[in-house]
């Protein structure tokens, strides 16, 4: 993984992995003990261990310039790799959890181990872990393709994906200490998100580089959605995690929001963190690789664009409908049900827009599993 | 129409202005009003905050993940209403920092849970709960006895919630860590400063039966037993709600 940098490169990883382990320093001496102090353990290795991989590397001979005739690879294996052991691990504990809601005796009187704290492992580990892992790598592949474009630099598809795992492990490691937000899927404490908020900002960043090398005059519908998802998932995620931290020595600290404000903030973030992972992401890899794979064009551009802005546009408002007969007032639950059902016409759309990109190809949808695979996908 | 986006679809920053604009107006319709139209949450003046005892307590019950199994939100459908007692209402969970509203009822919900059951029901509950209920799948908790509660730091737990809008005094951020400990310290001098400062309505009594320490099962319990009980506006409004239906 080194070899693929340049030697600058090289020097400001570096750079990086010393100030990473650095914070993980001062994070350990100010939690004294603690979760935190334990999280700043966590960090430090993480960047004396890229330390090790950077120095390790760092008198390889530097890649040439042929390498920018050819796309960047690299880290996508990586990337799909770890979203794989996310993948084992994630759902080994979905397994484990559905065991103690069965023989809850399985808690061993031992914290880190009972259902409340594992629960949120199992959503973490296969939502952000393996299903976050798998968007960016293949983000990277698809931005390149649909683009014609090499990655604008080699550092960072790595520090993106890199950092974003560091976000992982201090997440998922968290909640077996019992560090949680209690939001549901923004449970992380500040430092992390912050944290997760530096990585994503170089995400996007290199994607716009990316789109704005392209050789293409047009940006591609897989695109729309990989930008969407990077920019919504922004969005939602700041606003989500405002919060005061009850010191910078501290893992706690208090929502900005409280009761129904909380609520229905949360639900804004709950519903649509799920949407744009799972619901936009999955259709930039389905606009890429369903039509690759199956050697048809996209049956329509139009449906393309309608169903695209209508998911963007009327996901946003859906959020109330997890708040249905609650105190949030009725006006907020009544716009949340409208929507909802509105969102099935563009939800169609784009399932209907990918079903039909399969006429002519249905023969090899018989014979071809993979295809296969992204048919059921797209009906579901 | 798709003559314009086939022109917007050439220029990547013009795209993600688009994106960012278009994805944020669900947001601010639903949300910002809700920081504006006063009717969104009624008013309770007899209102009173959490104690730092019960404050700990609400922090025990995020750091175990209870709203993973138990909501703390009664709808308005009468099911809700015959099991758990009058909806919930805004108001009530206006110092929750964030609150815990839950999204699903693995258990019962807890948003009036407060004097239902004695303190020793709560311990032993929580201790193993299939000794009370045998059909249970709650996990048992027995580590909240043995460890005792760090209240070292109560003072900038509450500083933080009063920067996010909570109107704990300067002697109550002062006090807070001597607050914890006379709360379920009966005996000490400390109680009295309770009392003084959160209302002489405050229970003052050691939670866990064991007066000579303050554990996380003290702080627990506290929680427990205040749970609903902030304020009763929604008794009140549930009273006044059957007299004009003239029963
Ligand atoms: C695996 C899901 C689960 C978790 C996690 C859980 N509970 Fe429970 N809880 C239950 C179930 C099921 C019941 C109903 C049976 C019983 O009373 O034990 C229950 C009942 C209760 C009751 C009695 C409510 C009533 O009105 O009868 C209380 C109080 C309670 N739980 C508190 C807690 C607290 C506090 C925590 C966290 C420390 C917690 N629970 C965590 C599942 C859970
Ligand atoms: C081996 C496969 C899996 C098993 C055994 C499993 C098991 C579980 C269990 C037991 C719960 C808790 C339910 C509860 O609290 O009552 C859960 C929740 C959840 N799981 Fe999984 N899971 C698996 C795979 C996945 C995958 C692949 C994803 C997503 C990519 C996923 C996403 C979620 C989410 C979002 C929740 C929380 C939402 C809810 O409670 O409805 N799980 N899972």
């Amino acid at each position: 993984m080194v070899a693929g940098l340049t030697k600058g490169e090289r020097q400001l990883a570096l750079l990086i992995s010393i100030a990473v382990a650095f914070i993980g320093l001062a994070m350990a001496g100010a939690g004294q003990g603690g979760a935190f102090g334990v999280h700043g353990f966590i960090v430090m290795a993480f960047g004396i261990g890229t330390i090790f991989v950077v120095i390790s590397g760092y008198f390889l001979p530097e890649p040439g310039d042929e390498r920018l005739a050819q796309y960047y690879d690299d880290p996508i294996k990586f990337g799909i790799v770890v979203s794989m052991v996310w993948a084992v691990f994630g759902m080994f504990i979905g397994d484990w959890v559905a065991w103690l809601l069965a023989y809850p005796e399985m808690t061993f009187d031992a914290g880190w181990a009972s259902f409340g704290r594992l629960r949120p492992v199992h959503t973490t580990a296969v939502i952000f872990g393996f299903v976050g892992n798998a968007l960016i790598a293949t983000s990277f592949q698809v931005v390149q393709r649909t683009s014609r474009a090499r990655l604008p630099d080699q550092l960072s598809p790595w520090f993106v994906l890199i950092g974003y795992n560091l976000f992982c492990v201090i997440a998922v490691s968290g909640y077996f200490m019992g560090l949680t937000q209690s939001k549901e899927y923004a449970e992380p404490e500040w430092y992390a998100d912050l944290w997760l908020v530096v990585v994503w900002v170089v995400y996007f960043l290199l994607y716009l580089r990316t789109l704005m090398r392209r050789r293409e005059p047009h940006i591609y519908v897989a695109n729309w959605y990989y930008l969407a998802f990077i920019l919504v998932v922004a969005i939602l995620h700041i606003v989500n995690n405002l919060a005061v931290p009850i010191s910078f020595g501290h893992a706690k600290s208090y929502s900005a929001f409280s009761g129904v404000q909380d609520a229905m903030t949360q639900w804004w973030y709950g519903h649509n963190a799920v949407a744009f992972f799972l619901t936009a992401g999955f259709l930039a890899m389905l606009y890429y690789y369903l039509p690759k794979r199956a050697g048809r064009p996209i049956y329509s551009y139009r449906m393309s664009i309608v169903g695209f802005w209508g998911i963007t546009f009327f996901y946003m408002w859906v959020g109330s409908h997890h708040l249905h007969y609650t105190a949030l007032p009725l006006w907020v639950q009544n716009l949340g049900m409208t929507f909802s059902l509105m969102l099935l016409v563009p939800s169609w759309i784009a399932a209907a827009n990918a079903l039909l990109t399969l006429n002519g190809a249905w023969h090899k949808v018989r014979t071809d599993a993979t295809l296969r695979f992204m048919m059921v996908a797209a009906v579901f | 129409m798709f003559n314009t986006h086939y022109r917007l679809e050439r220029h990547s920053i013009r795209f993600v202005l688009a994106v960012m604009v278009v994805a944020s107006i669900g947001g601010l319709v639903e949300i910002a009003p809700l920081f504006t139209i006063d009717e969104t949450v009624e008013a309770a003046p007899d209102m009173r905050v959490y104690t730092p005892l019960e404050l700990a307590g609400r922090n025990i019950y995020i750091r175990e993940g209870c709203y993973a199994c138990h909501s703390q939100m009664i709808r308005t459908l009468r099911d809700d209403v015959e099991r758990y007692g009058p909806y919930s209402l805004a108001v009530e969970s206006k110092y929750d920092h964030p609150m815990l509203w839950g999204s699903k009822r693995t258990g019962p919900d807890l948003a009036r849970l407060g004097g239902k059951y004695s303190d020793e029901w709560h311990v032993a509950h929580l201790i193993a709960p299939r000794d009370l209920v045998p059909e249970s799948v709650m996990p048992n908790y027995g580590w909240l006895m043995r460890s005792e509660l760090d209240t070292q730091d109560l003072g900038l737990h509450l500083r933080a919630m009063r920067k996010v809008g909570v109107p704990y005094s300067d002697a109550m951020i002062e006090n807070a860590t001597a607050d914890a400990i006379g709360q379920a310290s009966p005996d000490k001098d400390a109680a009295e400063g309770v009392a003084e400062r959160y209302g002489e309505a405050t229970t003052i009594r050691s939670f866990d039966g064991d007066p000579r320490r303050v554990t996380e099962m003290d702080a627990l319990v506290a929680y427990l037993q205040i749970l609903g009980r902030l304020t009763d506006a929604a008794h009140v409004q549930s009273g006044a709600g059957r007299m004009e239906a003239g029963e």
